[in-house]
C-alpha cells in the first residue's frame, strides 16, 4: 500500500502530470511543450514589426508634409486620434467584412493605432527645434530641404524615437488581441487554455519580454544616433 | 428593416441585430435587440466605472503628493513603463488563471490598467507648473495644502483629465474581453459566436465603438470645461494635447 503510494508519487513527479492536473506552474511541462510557442511568437514578431514599419512610413510622411503646412496638423491629428480611440477588439471585427479574417485585417488595425503616436511625436519633435539653430543654418546658406534633413531631423530624433518606442510596445500589446481577427500570435495560445497557469505565464511572459527587448533595442539605436545628448553636462 | 439594410451586407445584419431580437444561431434563445444590448451595456459601464473611480481615487492624490514634493520621479517613470509593457489581455489572463473569474477580478484588472496614465499625467501636470507661480503662492502666505488645492490642482487639471481620458478609453475597450472572465459585458456576443453569429459579433463591435467614442468625446469636453480661463490660449487647448512623451529621469520631458 505504502509502496504503491510512493511509486505513484514518483511517477507523478517524473511525468509532471500531477503538476498539470493541479494547474500549477510546471517547468517540466513548459520544457516539453516549448514548440507550441515558437510559431505564435514569430507571428507576434511579424505582426508587430510589419505594422510598426508601415505605420512609421505613413505617419512620418504625413508629419513631414504637415510640418511646413501647419494647417494640416489639426485634421490629421483628429483623424488619427479617432482611429486610435476605436477599441481594438471591435476594430478587428469591423474590418472583417472588408478584409476577411487573417493577417490583413490585423495589420490594418495595428497600423492605424501607430499613426497618432508617431505623427504626434514627429510633429512635436520638429516643432521643438530651437529657432537659433534654424537661424544659424539659414545664415550658413542651407536650403529648406537641407534644413529639414540636416538640422531639424537630427535634433528631433530623440522625440521621434520615443514615439517609435511607445508605438512598438503598444503594438506588441494589441497584437495579443489579433487572434480575434484570426491572425494568430501569442494571444491565440493564451486563449486556447486561458485557465492553465503554465500556459498563461509562458505566453504572457513572452509578449512582455518581446515588448521589453524591442523597447531596449530602439533605445540603443537612439543612444548611438544621438551621441551629442550624452556629451552634455 | 432587414430588407432595407440588406444592401449593407454584414453591416446591415449587424445593425439589425442591435435593434431587433432574433433567434440565436443554435436556436432556442432570443438574442440581440435593444433589451439585451442595454443589459450588456449597463454591466459594461458598471465594471468600467468602478475601476475608473477607484483608479482616480488612488492615483490623483499620490500623483499630487509626489509632484508637489518633487519626489518619486522613479515611481512615476516605473509605473508608466511597466504599464506600457504589460498588455491588458495578458494581465486579464494572469488574473483568470491565478485568482479566478468574476466581477471583482475584472474590475481589479481594469483598475491596474487605469492607474498608470492617471498617475503619470497627474505627476507630470504638477511638475510642469512654472515654479515662480508656486513661489508667488507661498509668498502671499498660502500653506502647502492651499498651494496644492488652489494652485497646483487647477493648473494641472487639463493634464490630469487627459490622463483620465486615456485610461477611460482603454478601460472601456478592455472591458470588451471581460466575458472571458464571466462578466457579461458588450463583449459577450464577440466571445460567443456559437450563439450570436458573425452579425452579433459585428453588432457588438459597433456598439462598443460608439460607446468608446462617446466617452472619449465626453471627457474631452470635460477637459475643456475644467481648464482655467487663464490657461486657455488661442489655438490648441492643453486638454486636447495627448501625452506621448516618455518621462525621463534628470531631463525635462520634451513637450
Amino acid at each position: 500500500m505504502t509502496f504503491d503510494l510512493i511509486a505513484q508519487l514518483q511517477t507523478r513527479e517524473r511525468t509532471g502530470v500531477g503538476c498539470v492536473a493541479e494547474n500549477g506552474f510546471c517547468p517540466d511541462w513548459i520544457a516539453d511543450n516549448w514548440d507550441r510557442y515558437v510559431d505564435p511568437f514569430w507571428e507576434h514578431v511579424y505582426l508587430t514589426l510589419t505594422s510598426v514599419a508601415i505605420g512609421f512610413a505613413i505617419a512620418f510622411t504625413l508629419a513631414v508634409i504637415a510640418h511646413r503646412r501647419r494647417w494640416l496638423v489639426g485634421p490629421v491629428s483628429a483623424f488619427t486620434g479617432a482611429l486610435y480611440t476605436i477599441p481594438s477588439v471591435a476594430f478587428f471585427f469591423l474590418l472583417q467584412p472588408l478584409t476577411g479574417r487573417g493577417n490583413t485585417t490585423a495589420l490594418v488595425a495595428l497600423v492605424c493605432y501607430t499613426l497618432l503616436i508617431i505623427f504626434r511625436n514627429v510633429i512635436t519633435g520638429l516643432a521643438a527645434v530651437p529657432n537659433e539653430a534654424k537661424d544659424a543654418a539659414r545664415g550658413m546658406g542651407l536650403s529648406d530641404r537641407q534644413l529639414l534633413w540636416r538640422i531639424e531631423m537630427p535634433l528631433a530624433l530623440p522625440e521621434i524615437l520615443a514615439g517609435l518606442r511607445i508605438a512598438t510596445t503598444t503594438t506588441v500589446g494589441l497584437a495579443a488581441l489579433a487572434f480575434f481577427a484570426g491572425a494568430g500570435g501569442l494571444g491565440a495560445v493564451l486563449e486556447e487554455q486561458p485557465r492553465f497557469r503554465s500556459n498563461v505565464v509562458v505566453a504572457g511572459g513572452l509578449s512582455v519580454l518581446l515588448a521589453a527587448v524591442l523597447d531596449l533595442m530602439i533605445l540603443a539605436v537612439q543612444r548611438s544616433l544621438t551621441p551629442w545628448r550624452r556629451a552634455g553636462p | 428593416m432587414s430588407l432595407t439594410l440588406a444592401f449593407l451586407g454584414d453591416f446591415g445584419g449587424a445593425v439589425d441585430f442591435i435593434f431587433h431580437e432574433r433567434d440565436s444561431v443554435s436556436g432556442g434563445v432570443q438574442i440581440g435587440g435593444p433589451g439585451e444590448i442595454a443589459d450588456l451595456g449597463l454591466e459594461h459601464l458598471k465594471v468600467s466605472a468602478v475601476a475608473m473611480a477607484a483608479a482616480c481615487a488612488f492615483s490623483i492624490p499620490i500623483g499630487l503628493y509626489l509632484g508637489h514634493r518633487g519626489k518619486g520621479e522613479f515611481v512615476a517613470i516605473t509605473v508608466s513603463n511597466v504599464g506600457r509593457a504589460v498588455p491588458a489581455v495578458v494581465l486579464l489572463f494572469l488574473f483568470l488563471a491565478y485568482l479566478g473569474i468574476g466581477f471583482t477580478n475584472v474590475a481589479t484588472v481594469l483598475f491596474l490598467l487605469a492607474v498608470p496614465p492617471i498617475l503619470t499625467n497627474t505627476y507630470v501636470g504638477v511638475r510642469q507648473i512654472d515654479p515662480e507661480i508656486v513661489d508667488a503662492a507661498h509668498g502671499i502666505g498660502m500653506s502647502d495644502v492651499q498651494v496644492v488645492r488652489r494652485v497646483r490642482l487647477p493648473l494641472a487639471m487639463p493634464t490630469i483629465v487627459a490622463g483620465i481620458r486615456t485610461s477611460a478609453v482603454s478601460v472601456v475597450a478592455t472591458a470588451t474581453i471581460a466575458p472571458l472572465a464571466n462578466v457579461q459585458t458588450l463583449g459577450e456576443p464577440i466571445v460567443a459566436p456559437g450563439t450570436y453569429g458573425f452579425e452579433g459579433q459585428l453588432g457588438a463591435a459597433i456598439v462598443v465603438t460608439v460607446l468608446t467614442l462617446l466617452i472619449d468625446a465626453g471627457i474631452g469636453g470635460l477637459g475643456r470645461a475644467v481648464t482655467p480661463d487663464g490657461v486657455k490660449v488661442a489655438g490648441e487647448s492643453p486638454a486636447k494635447r495627448r501625452l506621448f512623451s516618455l518621462p525621463t529621469r534628470g531631463r525635462e520631458p520634451a513637450t
